[in-house]
């Protein structure tokens, strides 16, 4: 249970991270908060050759409130991102995600980036950003690059970031007016990873009726699944939306895996309850919004 | 090797390390601090919770390299100068909040920082607060007891 050996590197600017990054190419990994790879190491499961530390590159640390959405630095603490009011007025769903993310004490340590990096499709992160169809914006040596969330979750711990790439922020955009969200999941224990888990972004027209509902789906997949069921909930307004119709939607539409947890019809099961739940919750605060 | 400085405990300590040494074998063998505990050492049970610049964290992922010139307090460092306990260790004692004790370094540490950002949590409050620890006597009860007693006594002694 010790990690195994690695050569160290402790750059002070994001161009040294950068420099030592691509001279690493494929057996680097980046050291951001841990909380994800220091488990990994510790159980022998990886092994990089380099690790790049970017501790100390506060730079990287910031969380910035822009007109159309969050962008949070590679450094960015999962409980900085959570107790930012700022955060919280522009994007709810951030903390309502946040506040399920493991316990207190690896929030304070684990970075936002870092989840989205890790691409853990049992993590809340990065349903989120696909949910809001955010983006990471990548960087080597002389290039920085912007990739869709759709197209970054490429697999179960797999990401379209190359060999020699920092991840250096990730942006939010910011919800479209008249819409609510929500964040439900079930796990055995509270903060351990869900075994099933939905977010719910609900929008509405000036009448209320529904003009949008998507959903992202957590441990459903090998990658977080958007699934958009606004033609099955209909254009109506919520108290007659056929949620109903969209948890079935959801449920014929994954592909959840069984472990020792949880069957696949026990997960199919939860998706469509989880789903239904919180299409509702994200359309009650959308009317209230 | 990396020389690295830390203060812990208020002291100013020097120990020369591998990249790979986890902050809490560092505590424990460099720094013969061994009040932080090692249990699972892949994050799940908190036993080795100390708080970085005032903050908890688990010192078993995190290296020691990446905290040079960080603030650390272990279990070592929360009772006063003369060996006064601090009032969350008081009421750990008074409300029978540890049994083997293995698990405790970690609790106190964690309950020492949520009381000191929310000196009255409520029931639910305390319960998402040291969820990211385990004690393997199950003594849940007695412990969320002594933090509730923990927050009366400060809130006396203010």
């Amino acid at each position: 249970m010790k990690p195994p050996p690695f050569e160290y590197h402790a750059p002070r600017s994001l161009g040294e991270a950068l420099d030592a990054l691509a001279g690493a190419g494929e057996h680097g990994k980046v050291l951001a908060g841990g909380q994800s790879l220091i488990p990994l190491l510790n159980m022998r499961l990886a092994a990089p050759a380099h690790l790049v530390d970017i501790n100390r590159l506060a730079e990287l640390a910031a969380v910035d409130v822009e007109p159309g959405g969050v962008r949070v630095g590679a450094l960015a603490r999962h409980a900085q991102v959570e107790r930012s009011e700022e955060v919280a007025a522009a994007q709810p769903l951030l903390r309502q995600a946040l506040r399920l993310v493991a316990h207190p004490v690896i929030r304070n340590r684990g970075t936002v980036v870092g989840s989205l990096a890790h691409a853990d499709p049992a993590a809340e992160l990065p349903a989120v950003l696909t949910l809001l169809r955010g983006s990471v914006r990548l960087a080597r040596p002389g290039a920085v690059r912007d990739v869709a969330a759709e197209d970054f979750f490429t697999g179960p711990l797999e990401s379209a970031m190359e060999a020699g790439e920092l991840a250096v922020s990730a942006f939010f955009p910011a919800p479209p007016p008249r819409s609510g969200t929500a964040f439900r999941e079930v796990a055995r224990r509270h903060g351990d990873y869900a075994l099933a888990g939905i977010a719910a972004l609900v929008a509405l027209d000036d009448d209320l009726r529904i003009t949008s509902a998507t959903v992202a789906c957590v441990s459903l997949g090998p990658v977080p699944v958007l699934v958009d069921v606004t033609d099955a909930v209909g254009h109506r307004p919520p108290d007659s939306a056929d949620w109903a119709s969209a948890a079935r939607a959801v449920a014929d539409r994954i592909e959840p895996e069984a472990d020792i947890h949880a069957t696949v019809a026990y997960r199919r099961h939860l998706a469509g309850v989880l789903t239904e739940q919180a299409l509702r919750d994200a359309a009650r605060e959308a009317v209230d919004a | 090797m990396h020389e690295i400085t830390l203060t812990v405990n208020g002291v100013v300590r020097q120990a020369a390390v591998p990249a790979r040494r986890l902050l809490s074998d560092c505590l424990r063998h460099d720094l013969g601090l061994t009040g932080t505990h090692v249990g699972c050492e892949h994050g799940v049970c908190g036993c080795c919770t100390v708080l970085l610049d005032g903050e908890p964290v688990r010192s078993c992922l995190t290296f020691a390299v990446t905290v040079d010139g960080r603030d650390i307090t272990t279990v070592e460092g929360l009772a006063g100068q003369d060996g006064t306990l601090s009032p969350v260790q008081r009421a750990f004692a008074e409300c029978h909040g540890l049994q083997c004790g293995f698990c405790t370094p970690g609790f106190l540490c964690t309950v020492t920082a949520l009381l000191r950002d929310n000196p009255a949590p409520s029931d639910e409050e305390v319960l998402e607060g040291i969820s990211g620890n385990l004690c393997r006597c199950t003594g849940y009860q007695n412990i969320v007891k002594s933090v509730h007693r923990a927050a009366e006594i400060m809130a006396e002694e203010s």
